[in-house]
């Protein structure tokens, strides 16, 4: 079965009824959506399924195909970070960071169908998704900042 | 909302902490005398108390700092980064001291086979005892390389200036720190003081910097233990018993077999996992081993509404902490109130996890421990072999906020990997695993009493109800899987921790001044459920309930809470910590808007570390019995600042996390089982209810010693909440947690 993950095509040899999470992590060595709770409760695996955030733990492969799935390792590099990684990183939106990668896929979700979420919008959207550290602020912060690097086109944002 | 803060530049390195005339003169900083705790003492505390810090256990400056002839310094600690920012705190201290870009130094966190042992990294020691010895060292290294450079260059000392790792004459010769070192240069042992920098001239301390780890984690690079893959690695699973003590009577292992990708089956005595060539075969495998799984349970938990007199009723070791034998008579006019607190989780997010591999007689495990050695050396006992055939590494992994499933993990890994050699096993546990089996923060209940003598507190009677909180391995029988092998391992008999630092007593030492005082700590050796240490360990409880007590008798003094507390203090920096926080939330000026109302709380933490204050005001709907808390002020002095923006970080999450404890949480069980596996059953805090603002003020005292920050909050947090809820509706409730129920009855319509 092919599965169309970050703009690339992978091949997958798996039984049908895996959840996405596995073969992202184990086959793909994709390692930004993580093991939470395999019960679709914690959003620790969030990624994108064409427009939607999805809990890839709970989420069979066989369901995916022909779908376009996106990872955080979509959303930028170490080297060259999307805006949504600028601002959690200029936010310094992080504590031990377990949550954060599918907060962010969870945030990026909401900037593509409302590119400027009022603060009740974006507590409501990430509402899905926990974190145990109480990063909480920093996080809804983060998105606010993503929101206006976006409406710069992607631009915005200095370090500091 | 607090500024961002900026990674310093080189340029601006260049300009804040250029230039630097190294003065020589010993400016000793305060080496008091700061107490260490249990939890924190690895076995084999080598007690040289001269020394600063963690050089007192190990006093080498090698141990602590090398560098090459290249110039790469790498400094080495015995803690582990848990998400609470140390790793870039310590290198901060580092940069500062050796006066070098923080960028320059690499940091190697807790390992077994490279670091020193700083026993656990727990109890908020981490700067007390890893900062404050490489802070050291590194002012003794510097040292060194100055006289060896005033040798070198034949220059007197006060004619070397030391900038980013060269040493410069006045005479513009200059010489590196990579040059000067050779082998034996820093294989020299710590001296009890040290040159260190006029805190004046700071370059680096103090100033918030951007965590060194953040980058990684917001990338998906590959950082956790869970992220790790060796090469050739295979997945395991654990079947846990489904409740304590439970004894496994068969398997179907029929069922098991046809599952693809199933390596092994292993199983000693009621011990059984499933080795597998990916993780999702391993999980399938888990649970048709689990179905077909049967288990002797017996109901050896007690009736659930029950809890509290139950606990009450249990043999108690009972310690006198303050005051003398008798009770002191209180006699008329006093108040009496009695506070409760249920067993809560750690809840981290992310399940325990562990890889083990056991090849050519090594067994190497990687692990999100907070105490690599203790760990190696319950693994070492569990195993049946000498301690330095285990190593363990440390791993980041999710946050663990205490003694949660990770050592245990690392006891599954140890267990599976040494029965199926040869290949790296990554063992994690699944949702109900770590919800079920991890040690709990412990139930307690408390009884405070005093007399009042018109606006002064005259008389003070405290006691408390506590199991241990710190049930941490080694020894081997602390660890839960090896209760179930074959023969089992039994935990080792709880005792209490020592005051100052204290365990169920923690912060049971009032920090006000009464002219007459008694605190009793009821130990309880029984443990009905699992419990070890939770964030604040004793202090979330103790806090909530004194600074709630001290609302209550400020209310019947008719005094302003915040006055009546000030009237029974003379700590300064407490006093400033107080203040601070009372004019940053605009205490004087608030006016009440209905169902809404404010609370105030204070502790020292431990009674000897850092001094935190909460201000927080909420809204309270009478119909539904929902708390809604609206804004959060908190002071927190640490001592000196390393990182401010990793402090205010660490308290934004302690004030989060606390309010989650006490407006939602409580472990449930039935009389066999554990009920509350899941995110359903125990609901923690979510974006919708946290507050709308939180703003947390730092205040650095430079040149005071370091006194930690991750725990300083919760107690704070739980009392303010309290006191605001009492002030938004009239009605005291001293039950944790505030659940909608729990309000509802206690001030509904």
């Amino acid at each position: 079965m092919n599965l169309d993950i970050n703009g690339k095509t992978f091949q997958i040899d798996a039984d049908p009824t895996t959840p996405l999470l596995y073969i992202l992590r184990d086959q793909l060595q994709l390692n930004g959506a993580k093991f939470g709770c395999g019960l679709g409760q914690c959003g620790a695996c969030t990624v994108i399924v064409d427009k939607q955030p999805v809990f890839s733990c709970i989420t069979p492969v066989s369901a995916l195909q022909g779908r376009k799935i996106r990872t955080i390792e979509g959303l930028g590099t170490l080297e060259n970070p999307g805006p949504v990684q600028r601002a959690f990183i200029e936010e310094q939106a992080a504590q031990c960071g377990y949550c954060i990668p599918g907060m962010m896929m969870r945030a990026q979700a909401l900037l593509e169908q409302n590119p400027a979420p009022s603060k009740s919008d974006i507590r409501r959207y990430m509402n899905a998704n926990l974190c145990r550290c109480g990063t909480h602020m920093r996080i809804l912060r983060a998105v606010e900042r993503a929101a206006a690097f976006v409406k710069d086109g992607g631009k915005g944002g200095t370090a500091g | 909302m607090s500024a961002a803060p900026g990674s310093l530049t080189r340029r601006e390195f260049l300009t804040r902490g250029g230039a630097l005339i190294v003065s020589f003169s010993l400016a000793p900083r305060i080496l008091a005398a700061s107490p260490q705790e249990a939890q924190n003492i690895g076995k084999e505390p080598v007690k040289e108390p001269a020394l600063p810090g963690s050089l007192s256990k190990a006093p080498l400056l090698d141990s602590w700092i090398r560098i090459d002839a290249d110039g790469t310094i790498t400094v080495f600690t015995g803690k582990a980064e848990l998400g609470q920012g140390i790793k870039t705190a310590l290198i901060q201290v580092a940069a500062e001291e050796l006066v070098v870009e923080p960028r320059s130094i690499n940091l190697v966190t807790a390992d077994t086979g490279r670091t020193p042992n700083e026993g656990y990294t727990a109890g908020s020691q981490s700067m007390q005892d890893s900062a404050t010895a490489i802070m050291h060292a590194a002012a003794q290294v510097r040292a060194i390389l100055v006289a060896l450079a005033s040798q070198r260059l034949n220059l007197p000392a006060e004619q070397l200036t030391v900038h980013l790792g060269v040493i410069r004459g006045n005479d513009g010769r200059s010489i590196t720190y990579g040059q000067l070192v050779t082998g034996e240069t820093l294989h020299v042992r710590a001296n009890p003081q040290s040159p260190l920098r006029d805190p004046k001239t700071r370059g680096v301390i103090g100033k918030s910097m951007q965590r060194v780890d953040i980058p990684a984690k917001v990338t998906g690079r590959a950082i956790y233990v869970q992220d790790l893959r060796l090469p050739d690695m295979v997945h395991a699973r654990v079947v846990r018993p489904p409740s304590y003590g439970a004894r496994l009577i068969s398997i179907d292992s029929a069922r098991v077999q046809k599952v693809p990708g199933l390596l092994r089956i292993v199983r000693n005595g009621s011990y059984i996992a499933v080795v597998a060539e990916r993780e999702y075969q391993a999980i399938q495998a888990m649970r048709a081993l689990a179905q077909g799984a049967k288990w002797e349970e017996r109901a050896t938990l007690p009736q659930p509404a029950d809890l509290y007199n139950y606990f009450q009723k249990l043999p108690t070791q009972d310690y006198i902490d303050l005051g003398g034998a008798a009770d002191i008579a209180l006699g008329p006019g006093s108040i009496t109130s009695t506070y409760r607190r249920p067993y809560q989780m750690h809840g981290s997010i992310g399940p325990s996890c562990a890889v083990g591999l056991s090849k050519d007689g090594i067994v190497t495990i990687w692990s999100h421990t907070q105490g690599v050695y203790p760990l190696r050396d319950a693994l070492a006992e569990l195993l049946k072999a000498p301690p330095d055939r285990v190593r363990v590494i440390h791993m980041e992994g999710s946050g663990c906020y205490g003694h949660n499933g990770a050592d245990d993990a690392g006891a599954d890994a140890a267990l599976i990997a040494t029965a199926f050699p040869g290949r790296p096993v990554r063992v994690q546990w699944m949702r109900e695993d770590e919800h079920a089996w991890e040690p709990y923060g412990s139930v307690m209940v408390s009884t405070a009493r005093a007399r009042l003598d018109g606006s002064n507190i005259t008389e003070w009677q405290y006691e408390v109800w506590s199991n241990t909180h710190n049930n941490r391995p080694a020894p081997a029988g602390q660890l839960s899987p090896a209760w179930a092998i074959e023969p089992p391992f039994t935990p080792s008999a709880p005792k209490p921790a020592p005051l100052p630092a204290g365990g169920g007593n923690r912060n049971a030492l009032p920090i006000y001044k009464f002219p007459n005082a008694r605190v009793v700590h009821h130990f309880v050796p029984g443990m009905p459920l699992r419990v070890s240490a939770l964030r604040a360990l004793g202090a979330y409880h103790n806090v909530f309930s004194i600074e709630s007590f001290i609302d209550e008798l400020a209310a019947a003094a008719r005094a302003d809470p915040i006055d009546f507390r000030l009237r029974h203090l003379d700590d300064a920096r407490a006093r400033d910590v107080i203040s601070t926080a009372a004019e940053r939330f605009g205490w004087s000026q608030y006016r009440r808007q209905r169902g809404r109302g404010r609370g105030f709380a204070f502790a020292r933490y431990k009674n000897y570390a850092a001094y935190c204050a909460v201000v927080l005001e909420v809204e309270v709907d009478r119909e539904s019995g929902s708390i809604r808390p609206l804004r959060v002020v908190a002071a927190i002095d640490s001592g000196e600042a390393v990182n401010p923006d990793g402090m205010r970080n660490q308290t934004e999450g302690g004030i989060i996390q606390s309010l989650s404890w006490s407006l939602y949480e409580a472990v449930t069980f039935d009389t066999t089982r554990i009920t509350s596996r899941d995110w359903s059953t125990y609901p923690i805090m979510r974006f919708s209810n946290v507050p709308e603002t939180i703003d947390v003020h730092v205040i650095t005292r430079p040149g005071m010693p370091f006194l930690g920050t991750g725990e300083a909050a919760q107690g704070p947090t739980a009392a303010a909440l309290a006191n605001a809820v009492a002030d938004a509706t009239g009605v005291r409730i001293r039950e944790l947690p505030f659940t909608r129920s729990r309000v509802k009855a206690a001030v509904g319509l």
